[in-house]
């Protein structure tokens, strides 16, 4: 990707006395709010990103959310290198959820052909309409923080500021540019001894000419990038301050518990809440469309008289509608049609009659919920006409217009509270923003703090989930079981387009997509397409590596001759696994690798059967080629966090719909892999020095097809479906590791 | 009237004697580094001691607890020193979080260190097996390898 640096460095206006020079992802016009609106005092903001203070202190504004990724941390590191910042004295700050921070520009830097980012075409499709809202966003998603907003916005913002205040200091001292250092947030003039701390020419850099194009370190002048440095966020999560959305709170603060329609679509018909009405605490019953709110003076209350409340929804043509009754849909569509390219390469359909052997496997996954931690949940203070807004999302200036827009208000007259995120894997996303508008609604209705909380069971039930998708492949083999053709179909919608794209030589591929539309809601689930994706052909890659009775590894390797980087983390993850060596007594190793969000990640898991023919993941080796690291140690812990969250995904995950509705309750209808249940997992970063490619997502996708291709050789059965946990594996025939 | 000790301020609360402790914590206190996760003593990050044991407050009711002393990750460092830490005001245990660099969105990690914290009270020097019956709290973004290291560092022997 190309972004043009100069058209984004900003040349000062001076407006109060302030101006403001520097990198933005946004219009010009809005800085020179920033410098009226924000600027106080002595201060001055040399970028958006960056502030100098007379004493010297630095104060880095991250426009992301800080959802456990450490991208605060990682955001200002890349700032502060460029910079020569004193790190021990740099401040890191979310920027405030005003426009002027709006990073839906430079999340555009990847968008796709209509100018919206591919990790949303899902959601948004692509009407013009939400085409104009993405440029007023502040995204987290997409394992793009890094990738963009920090390897353009930030370390240019840094490299610019430092070039002004070194530009200067040369004016000051009357000598060139070329004889002076930086260190540690000063300015140095070696030949005559002298010095100057940021913090003293930060005014006068304000009002200097800024750089077309700031010089970027190589990374050997790197000095805070490249080393594992300690995330900022982590202190107050220790010891209990840190402040989460539903952490909000006040005397006067009013709750609200919701009953949501059962089947998506469907309308509130009656409502009897009137032995609701007289419990202690309760203020008010909330009818709204779609649901039914308990509003009290405590969530608890709010809750226990809300299952007093005996509400009536109306009935639809999905009120029958099951789990088996949409797979058995997608597999009638498979049957009857033949979709629209995905890829198209040589003529499979050709190769195919021509072949001396075909094999072919049915694959299929359930839905799925995000389920982060802590439960969704939205406060919101209407006094006339302002607003106040505590809600932990992956969009902060996002949902601010989205709740200004429900309450009939100006987006400048809600105010965002910044809160640490509980976890958002996608739930959190912009679109996905079912109990943001109600809890607005009900809000609306009073002039104190209401605070809706989703239940767990509400969380689960009325999510947007990670699609359920099957898909269908053959492959075909001539006499000397060299693989012909690649033929796949499969349920879509794409949300990420190339997810079902394989970097395998074969010469003749056809993929398509059919309808796969239902009424159940969806949005990106963490990794998006590539998590239903790389289980699907990362197993039938297995198949046909067995079918020619080839070593899966050594197969996927010879496959991959024009894919270097491909081979590389194999080859690491492999060979640090013990691969092709002994093994415990009934332990085998399964691979697979998968390239996603600009990452390319091998993993091998090394499984066993217990007692109870249940599959016991013991090891995980995974090997990540992500360009480079700027935080080393959060990128083993991303990678930690991507695998348990696939393996939690393969192990137990599935959305059951009955009747329409999802019938998942609390967490023991929704199991997730525990301590007890995790396996050691052995990161390696392969640091080939492209570009640098995302963190958050891209471990997960392949972890589903290493722990099954395990089980193929430990059993003989080959998983087609998940979850795992609905398999029996207790009439097992090994496989001969070849 | 529920009567109870939170971090060692005594409380007497107007409230239902079957409102869990957690809401009593959070709504009527205003205590809110003790979590919610899912109501039904799954999850574990609503955690705290009870008369030094873990205890899920969620299902909780007050009327179980009534006169006990309760401990919230608040005033864990204090209670885990016996009188006011020095600065930073941490416990062993949330030390060793940080070192470790455990937590990740942070949500489950109060209750995740109430519940490594009571372990360790009560077997300095747990097995991996003990390690595993003791800490079974649910974190999404998965920490568990880190808190397992954490827990490790922090065995006696």
């Amino acid at each position: 990707m190309k972004i043009n640096r100069r058209r984004f460095i900003l040349t000062g206006a001076v407006v109060g006395g302030g101006v403001l020079i520097g990198y933005s992802a946004t219009r010009p016009s809005r800085h020179r709010r920033a410098n009226s609106d924000l600027v106080q005092g002595q201060e001055r903001y040399i970028t958006s990103f960056i502030k100098i203070e007379p004493n010297n202190a630095i104060t880095i504004y991250v426009p992301h959310s800080e959802m456990g990724q450490g991208i605060h941390t990682a955001l200002s590191m890349m700032a502060a290198d460029e910079l020569d910042a004193n790190w021990e004295e740099v401040n890191i700050e979310q920027a405030p959820a005003i426009d002027l921070f709006a990073n839906g520009d430079l999340v555009k830097g990847f968008a796709g052909e209509f100018g919206v980012p591919n990790f949303l075409m899902g959601l948004v499709g692509a009407s013009a309409f939400a085409v104009a809202e993405i440029g007023n966003l502040q995204i987290t998603g997409g394992s793009s923080s890094v990738r963009y907003t920090g390897e353009y916005g930030m370390r240019t913002a840094g490299a610019a500021a430092r070039e002004l205040l070194m530009e200067t200091a040369a004016v000051r001292w009357g000598v060139p540019v070329s004889e002076l250092t930086t260190e540690l947030s000063h300015v140095h003039h070696n030949a005559s001894g002298r010095s100057y701390s940021y913090g003293q020419l930060a005014a006068q850099a304000a009002v200097m000419e800024p750089p077309e194009n700031p010089t970027l370190k190589d990374r050997s002048e790197f000095k805070i990038m490249g080393k594992a440095i300690s995330r900022n966020d982590i202190p107050p999560k220790v010891d209990g301050s840190a402040f989460y959305g539903l952490d909000a709170h006040s005397d006067d603060m009013l709750y609200a518990a919701i009953q949501m329609a059962p089947v998506f679509g469907t309308k509130l018909v009656s409502v009897d809440a009137r032995e609701a009405r007289a419990q202690r605490g309760v203020k008010k019953i909330v009818q709204l469309e779609d649901s039914v709110a308990v509003v009290a003076d405590s969530y608890w209350r709010a809750k226990e008289a809300l299952k007093l409340v005996k509400a009536e929804f109306s009935s639809s043509e999905y009120d029958s509608v099951s789990s088996a009754d949409i797979a058995a849909r997608f597999d009638r569509e498979l049957a009857a049609s033949n979709g629209s390219k995905d890829k198209e390469v040589g003529d499979a359909e050709a190769a195919m009659e021509s072949a001396a052997d075909i094999i072919e496997g049915n694959y299929r996954v359930p839905y799925l919920a995000h389920a982060p931690m802590e439960p969704m949940n939205c406060t919101v203070h209407i006094q006339g006409d302002k607003a106040d807004l505590w809600t932990s999302t992956q969009d902060a200036l996002g949902i601010k217009g989205r709740v200004a827009k429900i309450a009939g208000l100006g987006e400048d007259d809600v105010t965002f509270h910044q809160t640490y995120c509980g976890g958002g894997f996608g739930r959190r996303l912009p679109f996905n923003w079912n109990m943001i508008d109600h809890a607005t609604l009900i809000a609306k209705q009073f002039d104190v703090p209401v605070k809706t909380i989703f239940s767990r069971e509400d969380d689960m039930q009325q999510d947007y989930y990670r699609p359920a998708v099957s898909s269908n492949f053959k492959a075909a083999f001539d006499a000397n079981n060299n693989v012909l053709a690649w033929h796949n179909r499969f349920t879509g919608p794409i949300q990420v387009p190339g997810a079902s794209h394989i970097p395998y030589a074969i010469e003749n591929q056809s993929i398509r997509v059919v309808d796969g539309d239902t009424h159940v809601p969806i949005a990106a689930w963490r990794s998006v397409d590539h998590s239903q994706q790389t289980f699907f052909t990362e197993s039938f890659m297995d198949e046909i590596a067995h079918r020619a009775g080839r070593n899966p590894y050594q197969f996927r390797m010879d496959m991959l001759q024009e894919h270097p980087r491909h081979r590389k983390v194999l080859e690491v993850a492999a060979e640090a696994a013990g691969y092709g060596r002994n093994l415990p007594e009934g332990h085998a190793l399964g691979i697979a690798v998968q390239e996603s969000f600009g990452s390319i990640v091998a993993e091998v898991a090394e499984v066993s059967m217990d007692a109870n023919n249940k599959p016991v993941v013991h090891k995980v080796t995974c090997a990540i080629d992500c360009g480079w690291a700027v935080n080393p140690d959060t990128v083993e812990q991303q990678v930690e966090s991507g695998i348990i969250f696939g393996l939690t995904a393969a192990m137990y995950g599935e959305i059951k719909i009955e009747n329409g509705r999802v019938a998942n309750g609390n967490f023991p209808d929704y199991e997730m892999v525990r301590l007890a249940t995790t396996p050691d997992i052995d990161v390696h970063i392969v640091e080939s020095g492209h570009e640098l490619g995302g963190l958050g997502e891209p471990a997960t996708p392949p972890i589903a097809a290493a722990v099954t291709n395990a089980i193929y050789i430990l059993t003989g059965q080959r998983v087609r479906e998940l979850p795992l946990s609905k398999h029996d594996f207790s009439r097992s025939t090994p496989v001969a590791q070849v | 009237m529920a009567t109870f000790k939170v971090n060692g301020v005594e409380h007497t609360l107007d409230i239902e004697p079957e409102m869990p402790l957690l809401w009593a914590i959070r709504d009527e206190l205003g205590m809110t580094g003790t979590k919610f996760g899912c109501g039904i003593a799954s999850c574990g990050a609503c955690t705290v001691h009870v008369d030094g044991r873990a205890v899920r407050s969620c299902v909780t009711p007050v009327s179980a607890i009534e006169g006990a002393n309760i401990t919230t990750i608040e005033g864990l460092a204090v209670a885990a020193a016996g009188t006011n830490p020095a600065p930073p005001n941490l416990s062993a245990v949330q030390q060793a979080w940080i070192d470790h660099q455990v937590p990740q969105c942070g949500y489950c990690q109060s209750g995740m260190i109430m519940a490594a914290s009571a372990l360790l009270a009560t077997n300095p020097n747990p097995s991996d097996a003990e390690i595993d019956a003791g800490i079974t709290n649910v974190c999404r973004c998965g920490s568990y390898p880190r808190v397992r290291k954490a827990i490790r560092s922090l065995a006696t022997a």
